[in-house]
């Protein structure tokens, strides 16, 4: 196989993702893993931006990166002390966590052995216009995405509310 | 007008000529990378000593006037002694994140800048969904302020980034639902798109009412975005000694300052290319010849004139405005501005689908 500059970009991202994604889970202190988590989110972006997923890529930036990781960061700042690190895990959870380890690794190989990889004709990146995502988001035919994304809106419209009520002083309460 | 396209295209066949497609795609990285830093640190320079001199003149001061001709030379000295700073480390601080932070805030500000189109055909970033990636881009920073505050264990800092976090989060809809009243009506994304719009007129003319409202908005929340002006608590010197840069010195000290600086030109820059024209001529439909006149001045030209009289109302606001409370800040945003830009985006959507724009 020929090694071209997005091999190359893509082996970086994918190591980059590993090494992250390992440092997430090892680290003892809370908020480093939160910025490991962030690092893992980014490499990822940088795949769909390696294949041209640029709307994808950006959203996954704006959603992960700034929404999701400010949140945490956010909630982390407001509730947890100083010394708050993580608890170390027992030798027995220790056998459960290599048990499902395994096994998801088993799962994983026996998926990659068997599935028919398509063979892309050539490895030219085209971007997807912004008018073509916006009417299959709104549309409801073969390849419309109403249904999820008005299914999301009351999703979110429930969470808001239920917000609100926790949020809320309880008034005159006698 | 000159297309720097041509220009790019030359090199890159001179360059693919000698050598494979993956060396010539790097090496133009590379060089387009090196460049980018270039005018990020000569365009910041500019702007400390701009903000230097319209803040003295605003105080009926002289500003700097004693490193060189009217103290041109002044922020120079200003970069090599804090070149020269040592860089500490505070007691008890997480190192790894208290060092990572500047460099956050620092790239976050460069994948932002290298969205904007400085010229016909040099633009750096041109995705089909450029203006929505420059806002991605520029959420990260804020991840990188929190950190700081966190960081440096002290505080003062962790409150200002608390603030500078509930601040930027906020106004970063503002922001976005502006953007989002000019995209609808020029119906694209990207910049070279939103820009070509504009060859007959700039948006704030074409757009009228809305197109106004949505300018001024997104000046004020781009202002609060880069912690700047009246919105500037997170650093509030008389409350928080600086806020989240409190514990940093020398150069990581250097990266907040400098990408402040660089933010408020960005929102600038944008302002002017998605409001302004960008690099589009002042062009008067029916004026043949003033048109072909304006077309002799380069668009680089026009460019930096635009972003830097926006960058010029931007301080003009800071100096005359004092600072709010973080009440009244985040009522500001909530209550007011967020619901304005959301009328305003219905307003500027009736007016596409009845055709009332020019």
């Amino acid at each position: 196989m020929e090694i071209t500059i997005q091999t190359v970009v893509f082996l970086f991202l994918a190591l980059f993702i590993t090494l992250t994604s390992v440092l997430t889970v090892t680290t003892q202190r809370i908020v480093r893993s939160a910025t490991y988590l962030l690092f893992t989110l980014f490499a990822t972006a940088g795949i769909y931006f390696l294949l041209g997923y640029t709307f994808l890529g950006s959203v996954q930036m704006i959603v992960y990166a700034g929404g999701i990781m400010v949140l945490y960061v956010f909630s982390i700042l407001l509730t947890s002390g100083r010394s708050d690190n993580v608890e170390r895990i027992k030798n027995s959870r220790m056998f459960a966590v290599l048990a499902a380890v395994l096994g998801g690794a088993a799962i994983l190989l026996f998926i990659y052995s068997k599935y028919q990889f398509l063979q892309v004709g050539d490895n030219k990146v085209t971007e997807v216009t912004i008018q073509s995502l916006g009417t299959n988001l709104m549309s409801s035919n073969k390849y419309g995405y109403l249904l999820p994304f008005e299914a999301i809106s009351v999703f979110l419209l429930a969470c808001i509310v239920g917000g609100i009520v926790i949020a809320q002083k309880e008034e005159d309460k006698k | 007008m000159f297309d720097f396209s041509i220009v790019t295209n030359w090199v890159h066949s001179t360059l693919t000529s000698v050598m494979p497609e993956g060396w010539a795609v790097f090496i133009e990285c590379v060089v387009i990378a090196v460049w980018i830093i270039t005018l990020y640190a000569l365009l910041a320079i500019a702007l400390i000593y701009m903000e230097r001199k319209v803040c003295g003149f605003f105080q009926c001061r002289l500003g700097p006037n004693r490193v060189g001709k009217w103290g041109c030379f002044q922020v120079f000295a200003d970069v090599l002694k804090m070149l020269t700073k040592e860089i500490f480390n505070p007691k008890n601080a997480d190192q790894f994140l208290y060092n990572l932070a500047p460099f956050l805030v620092i790239i976050a500000s460069f994948l932002t800048f290298s969205c904007l189109p400085i010229n016909k055909g040099a633009s750096i970033l041109d995705f089909n969904v450029g203006v929505f990636f420059l806002l991605a881009a520029s959420s990260i920073g804020v991840l990188g302020i929190l950190l700081a505050g966190w960081g440096s264990n002290n505080k003062y800092s962790l409150i200002g980034a608390m603030r500078s976090g509930a601040q930027i989060v906020s106004y970063e809809l503002s922001a976005g639902l502006s953007i989002m009243t000019a995209v609808v009506l020029t119906g694209t994304m990207s910049f070279s798109g939103i820009i070509e719009y504009q060859a007959d007129g700039w948006l704030i003319f074409k757009g009228h009412i809305p197109a106004i409202i949505a300018f001024l908005t997104y000046l004020v929340a781009g202002n609060a975005e880069c912690n700047r002006g009246p919105f500037d608590l997170p650093e509030a010197e008389s409350e928080l000694t600086a806020g989240y840069h409190t514990e940093y010195s020398g150069m990581h000290f250097g990266f907040f300052y400098l990408a402040e600086y660089l933010n408020m030109f960005i929102i600038a820059a944008v302002a002017a290319t998605i409001f302004l024209g960008g690099w589009m001529p002042l062009h008067i439909g029916g004026l043949d010849g003033f048109n072909a006149v304006m077309d002799f001045i380069p668009g680089f030209v026009w460019y930096f004139a635009k972003a830097f009289f926006v960058v010029f109302l931007l301080m003009w606001i800071k100096w005359t405005f004092p600072r709010l409370r973080i009440d009244q800040l985040l009522s500001f945003e909530w209550k007011y501005l967020m619901p304005l830009c959301m009328a305003n985006l219905l307003l500027m959507t009736l007016m596409v689908v009845f055709g009332l724009h020019f």
